[in-house]
């Protein structure tokens, strides 16, 4: 199991995830029905409706690949945290992470 | 003065789905109008993923986005539909049976004898970037967040914010029709098309477009009516004053049901609930099809819109035509009588 913390509103929660169901976070979050998780393109990194701040994180996770920085430049409001939750494999690289919702 | 218009059946909608009911309703000599808050027609597929190939259309082993939906266009064409872009419906009464009023946000009135409504994931809005007063000037006071007649910038000063391909390529753009035309970008480079940034670049070399990086809007100012915007350069902290007469933040469109939601139709997660023998809903006269109708093993795929609306257009004919019986017929067989 890999272990996923989300922070909402300052609120942390913890949510446990099997590591071999090939998830992405936006799948996870949209699953647990947060309401600025709208995931439109369906993980494509299209729609940028599956922004996040990553908070923490092992550095195993990998970074944005250039089509995600593409699509994050074109929001009006980014962070240096800023990523597409579609774009995050829910792996075995996963640990320590924490993400933080943002206004979508 | 405001438009009025009058038709069989309007259409809110013109993704492919709402394209498609155009053919199925014309089958049924039923005209209709077609109207969408984005300046074209094609919904998610235009908007979203217009370069993408799309392999699970019936009979076509791969289509790219943007021609199915010019083909839906074209195929639609011989039953002669109107449309409105760039107007979103906000309110929807039924005066009667076969007695709709629908009117726009911007006061283009439709009256129907039935409503479809091909909303899919609902109206495609504008995100805006937070700048304190910025929607005192919406609604033909400065602010655009589309560009829906190029022409209306003509010889006037002109700002644009963002830094995808479509900040970009109306930049180039419209640096040949206005009279000062200034990019605003947060970053120190792009990431558009190459050959869109390089345009941008010569054009900024050459003084037609008056470039901001790592820049962000700070304040709007006008009485009434836009005439400056502050810009803030985040790595000098140097604030500028620039005169404008228009600032068009481009910074993408993402769906949100909005006005729908107040028209006393049954809605569950942000989808309305409908009859699967016809996909009425629960208002007598209202149909709604593809992404935004929800009912048991509801799929959000085109091919489904398709059947959908085929059904529906058979019910609505019996809505406007009561009693009056028609026999479905092949189109091999009379071929399409255009109206
Ligand atoms: C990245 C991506 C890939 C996809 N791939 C496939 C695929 O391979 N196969 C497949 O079958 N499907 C696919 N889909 C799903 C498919 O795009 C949708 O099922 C389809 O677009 C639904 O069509 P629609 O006409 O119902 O709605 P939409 O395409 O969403 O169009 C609805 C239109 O209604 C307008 N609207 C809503 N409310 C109002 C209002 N009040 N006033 C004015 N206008 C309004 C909106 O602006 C919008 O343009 C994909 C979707 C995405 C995002
Ligand atoms: S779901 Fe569309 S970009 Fe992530």
């Amino acid at each position: 199991m890999i272990e996923v913390n989300i922070l909402k509103s300052g609120v942390k929660r913890t949510l446990e995830v099997p590591k071999d169901m090939g998830l992405n976070l936006m799948e996870l979050l949209k699953g647990e029905e947060y309401e600025s998780i709208e995931g439109t393109c369906g993980g494509m990194a299209l729609c940028a409706t599956c922004h996040i701040k990553v908070k923490e994180a092992a550095p195993a996770l990998s970074g944005p690949s250039g089509d995600e920085l593409d699509m994050l430049e074109t929001l009006p409001f980014i962070y240096k945290e800023s990523r597409l939750a579609c774009q995050i494999k829910l792996n075995e690289n996963i640990r320590n992470l924490t993400v933080e919702l943002v206004e979508n | 003065m405001s438009i009025k218009i009058k038709t069989d059946i309007a259409i809110i909608g013109a993704g492919p789905v709402g394209l498609f009911a155009i053919f199925e309703a014309g089958l049924l000599k039923m005209r209709c109008h077609l109207i969408d808050y984005l300046p074209q027609a094609g919904g998610q597929l235009s908007e979203i993923y217009p370069k993408k190939p799309i392999y699970d259309i019936p009979g076509y082993p791969t289509v790219m986005a943007q021609e199915l939906v010019d083909n839906l266009v074209h195929q639609a064409e011989p039953f002669n539909p109107g449309y409105t872009f760039g107007e979103r419906i906000e309110t929807l009464e039924k005066r009667a049976e076969k007695d709709f009023h629908l009117v726009t946000n911007l006061g283009t009135e439709i009256e129907a004898s039935a409503v479809v409504i091909a909303g899919g994931l609902g109206c495609f809005e504008p995100r805006k970037p937070e700048v304190e007063g910025l929607t005192r000037f919406e609604n033909g006071k400065g602010v655009n967040y589309m560009i829906l007649d190029p022409e209306q910038y003509r010889g006037k000063k002109t700002i644009i914010a963002g830094g995808g391909d479509s900040a970009l390529d109306w930049a180039i753009y419209l640096s040949e029709l206005c009279s000062e035309l200034t990019l605003v970008h947060r970053s120190e480079s792009f990431r558009g098309t190459p050959d869109s940034v390089e345009k941008v670049m010569a054009l900024a070399d050459s003084g037609k477009i008056s470039l901001h990086l790592n820049t962000n809007l700070s304040t709007v100012h006008g009485n009434g009516k836009l005439n400056g915007v502050t810009l803030l350069n985040t790595r000098s902290n140097e604030e500028v004053l620039v005169d404008t007469d228009y600032l068009v933040p481009l910074f993408g469109l993402s769906p949100k049901l909005g006005p729908m939601e107040g028209w006393g139709l049954n809605i569950t997660k942000n989808a309305i609930e409908v009859n699967t023998d016809d996909y009425s809903t629960n208002i007598p006269g209202v149909w709604a099809i593809g992404d935004i109708n929800t009912y048991k093993n509801k799929l959000k795929l085109i091919l489904c819109g398709f059947h959908e609306a085929a059904l529906m257009s058979h019910s609505v004919y019996q809505y406007i035509h009561p009693g009056v019986k028609y026999t479905m017929k092949y189109t091999t067989v009379n071929g399409i009588s255009s109206f």
